[in-house]
């Protein structure tokens, strides 16, 4: 090093310029450490980001109108919707050579399927029409055929849903999820009387609030006594936290229909002692309160569990010192205890609050009809209904909400500020 | 090495012999006291003559239609048949994930000769169903309730008489049925219900009719809920399938009688996944041609109280196979049962199901 001069490139032994030597080396490294991770890495990719990928696609994506009716598709482009008028003999003629196919295929009973989220009736037409279709005469007119067949063919409603989602790519079913669909007359708000979603969003985050911070009452002086009591005794209550932890949470939720219905032991011991009539049971299941009390029960040790590891952190000294210069029990604890102990209820809240907005079993079997939250209907469109793209639609959505209330978070507390332990 | 080789032969030779012995079908019902009937009627009486098969269960019927759409989408096939109601049979149907049957050569033909399209007749609900069981969901109430004074319900519209009736319902978390039976009580003709139902104000009128009662209702979404909940006198009146008061009634004693009236008939029944290889469709074909004769339809009923598909199985239909006791009176398709029994409209359903879904759900959270 010491003999360079200035112009002279650095060679290793072999003669090769140090730099370049050195960067190879670093690449080779980099390489090799990245062949460690790349298991996981691809496993991460296939069986996380892919999915979640795959879903946020599928509630825009529409190809089967396009791939099931491809001609009826590029002659209905000319047809104006708006004139009040059913299409012209091409567009029926299109119609009849792209079913004959589609029939052969069995594929226009699944695109039946597919337009009648959007209109109801839809499905029985392509599956009539299907039936009828082979009957049909081949050299037309078609049109007279097809209103034969069923009298749904000459409703221009059923040709603007035609229309309407021919395209590839839709935004109907992120219409859907936020209470409104496309009309002739443009994008409007569903009457009254259809709207769910919005409300449904609205619940999940006002019930997980009330859960996160419910969790955060009961919690907080858990974690306390847990991180204060000497080891013994702390051990013996943190198996009586983890106890239900370890229990099955059907088993969990089921014990709590036991408790609180009307029939069930509390109403039983209220009504026992008198406090209450036998009239007058109390109504704490199949409903909210029924949702709130079983979820903040299961959720909870997900709150002490972060809190208890950033408490047991605290040094007793500090609380000591606060006081010997002065502070009363109350201030010690507010002013020297509590700040420290916030990245706990940072990690504790957050951990509460996201596995709450998706939670799905519980408020299914105790919340009734006032309890559930948007993820039943997301497991109903996905299991029952088979409305694929309206579950993505709604499930991105819930996926946009907690990435958000993640951002407002960071800027409020800070992601910095969250610990678990 | 040589211990390798040894290993690696006999593990193909176990493979070879596996593959050309015995073969696994797997079969997709709905768990419990059911798939236990299905069982020791069709599968153990058909795995005694074929020893070669092994039937693997999979209780995975209330999630079959998107879990085959799944499987489908991922291009790998791993049920041989499936359970499934009626109106789920149509939507696979609908969707291409079920094959299409014939009738009178995939099945066999009624002791006398009737072929089994005719046997099975109006139950042949789509073309890739293949009834097994008539089953009805129909009121249970229990029978010593005090403020009812003695009285009994004797007919549907009770359910919506709070004041002769009081005390809480079960109602299934769903507009199916409950819809039907609110019009049919607000003086809708039975055949007219449809029709009304089809129209925004029929479907207002129904709600209005629930909304009577809307207070006093305890939703169900698993069947096993309202048993329970008239166990427990959560409930005084609930509505279920009949089978699951058949159990409560005479299998737990318990003070509880059934409401035969305007009980709504469904099907059951199994299809078979598309694009299963040729093989297994053979065995398949097989074993559902065996466990839906006339003779295996009548056996089921003898664990369980819903009724053969087949009209050669009725007069089959013997005593429960523990309890003893005839079946034929607790079958939903019996004469004094079925006085008055409404049909279920699944082509209707199909269409307005995702319609008046959204509807029924904006009402119930309201």
């Amino acid at each position: 090093m010491s003999d360079t001069t200035d112009g002279q490139v650095l060679t290793t032994q072999d003669g090769k310029p140090l730099k370049a030597a050195l960067a190879n080396a670093l690449r080779r490294e980099k390489l090799r450490s990245l062949m460690l991770i790349a298991p996981l890495l691809i496993f991460v990719l296939i069986t996380f980001v892919a999915p979640i990928a795959d879903m946020l696609f599928r509630s825009v994506e529409n190809g089967i109108v396009a791939d099931t009716l491809p001609k009826t598709v590029v002659v209905l482009k000319e047809w104006d919707s708006g004139s009040g008028e059913t299409p012209d003999e091409e567009v029926y003629a299109a119609l009849y050579d792209d079913l004959v196919v589609a029939v052969d295929n069995k594929t226009h009973t699944r695109l039946g399927s597919r337009l009648n989220y959007e209109e109801s009736g839809i499905s029985s037409l392509f599956r009539k029409t299907g039936r009828r279709i082979k009957r049909m005469d081949e050299a037309g007119p078609f049109k007279d055929q097809f209103l034969a067949a069923d009298k749904k063919w000459g409703d221009v409603e059923t040709w603007q849903v035609l229309q309407r989602y021919s395209p590839r790519l839709t935004p109907g079913y992120f219409l859907n999820s936020f209470d409104a669909h496309q009309t002739a007359e443009g994008i409007e708000l569903k009457p009254a009387d259809q709207r769910i979603y919005m409300f449904l969003f609205g619940r999940t985050l006002f019930l997980s609030i009330v859960i996160t911070v419910s969790c955060l009452l009961l919690g907080y002086p858990i974690a306390y006594l847990l991180a204060a009591l000497p080891l013994r005794t702390s051990n013996l209550l943190m198996i009586l936290v983890l106890l239900p932890f370890w229990t099955s949470l059907l088993v969990r939720t089921s014990a709590w229909k036991v408790l609180l219905q009307q029939q069930g032991v509390i109403n039983d011991f209220l009504v026992w002692t008198g406090l209450i009539g036998d009239a007058s049971r109390l109504v704490m299941i199949n409903n909210q309160t029924g949702t709130i009390i079983a979820m903040t029960h299961i959720l909870l040790p997900f709150m002490i569990l972060p809190l208890y590891s950033v408490m047991k952190t605290i040094s007793p000294s500090y609380v000591r010192a606060a006081k010997s210069l002065g502070a009363n029990d109350w201030t010690a604890f507010w002013r020297v205890y509590f700040p420290q102990s916030v990245p706990g209820i940072g990690a504790g809240a957050v951990l509460v609050f996201i596995l709450s907005i998706g939670y799905y079993i519980t408020p299914e079997l105790v919340g009734g009809t006032s309890g559930i939250f948007i993820s039943n209907r997301i497991a109903y469109h996905i299991s029952s209904s088979l409305n694929w793209g309206l579950a993505a639609a709604l499930g991105t959505l819930l996926l946009v909400a907690v990435l958000m209330l993640f951002i407002v978070y960071d800027r409020i507390v800070g992601i910095d500020n969250v610990k678990l332990g | 090495m040589k211990l390798k080789t040894v290993i690696l032969a006999g593990t193909a030779l176990a493979f070879a012999g596996s593959s050309a012995l015995a073969t696994d079908l797997t079969l997709v019902s709905w768990g419990g006291a059911y798939q236990a009937s299905q069982k020791n009627a069709y599968t153990d009486p058909y795995t005694a003559e074929n020893p070669d098969i092994t039937v693997i269960w999979d209780e995975s019927s209330a999630e079959a239609v998107a879990k085959l759409r799944a499987m489908n989408e991922a291009g790998n096939i791993t049920w041989d048949l499936v359970d499934v109601v009626a109106s789920d049979a149509i939507r696979l149907c609908d969707e291409g994930l079920a094959m299409e049957i014939n009738p009178d050569t995939d099945l066999d033909a009624a002791p006398d000769g009737t072929p089994a399209s005719e046997d099975f007749g109006d139950l042949l609900v789509s073309e890739c169903f293949i009834p097994q069981i008539v089953y009805s969901t129909t009121f249970g109430y229990r029978s010593d309730v005090e403020e009812w004074g003695g009285k009994e319900p004797t007919e549907i519209c009770d359910i919506f008489d709070l004041e002769t009736f009081p005390g809480k319902r079960s109602l299934e978390k769903r507009p199916i049925n409950n819809v039907e039976w609110a019009l049919l009580c607000d003086g809708v003709p039975k055949e007219e219900v449809y029709n009304v139902l089809e129209t925004e104000e029929g479907q207002a009128r129904a709600f209005a009719k629930l909304d009577t009662i809307k207070d006093n209702v305890v939703w169900w979404s698993a069947g096993a809920e309202t048993p329970q909940l008239l166990a427990d006198k959560e409930v005084v009146i609930g509505s279920t399938y009949n089978g699951r008061l058949f159990a409560l009634i005479e299998e737990q004693k318990q003070p509880v009688k059934m409401l035969w009236d305007a009980q709504v008939f469904d099907l059951d029944g199994w299809i078979i996944p598309a694009g299963l290889p040729e093989d297994r469709l053979a065995e398949v074909k097989k074993l559902v041609k065996y466990a839906t004769d006339t003779q295996r339809l009548a056996d089921q009923a003898k664990y369980i109280s819903y009724g053969p598909a087949r009209k050669s199985s009725a007069p089959l239909v013997g005593k429960h196979a523990t309890l003893g006791i005839d079946m034929a009176p607790h079958m939903p398709t019996d004469p004094n049962n079925a006085k008055n029994t409404f049909l279920y409209n699944y082509e209707w359903w199909a269409d307005y199901r995702d319609d008046i879904d959204a509807k029924f759900q904006a009402w119930l959270s309201q």
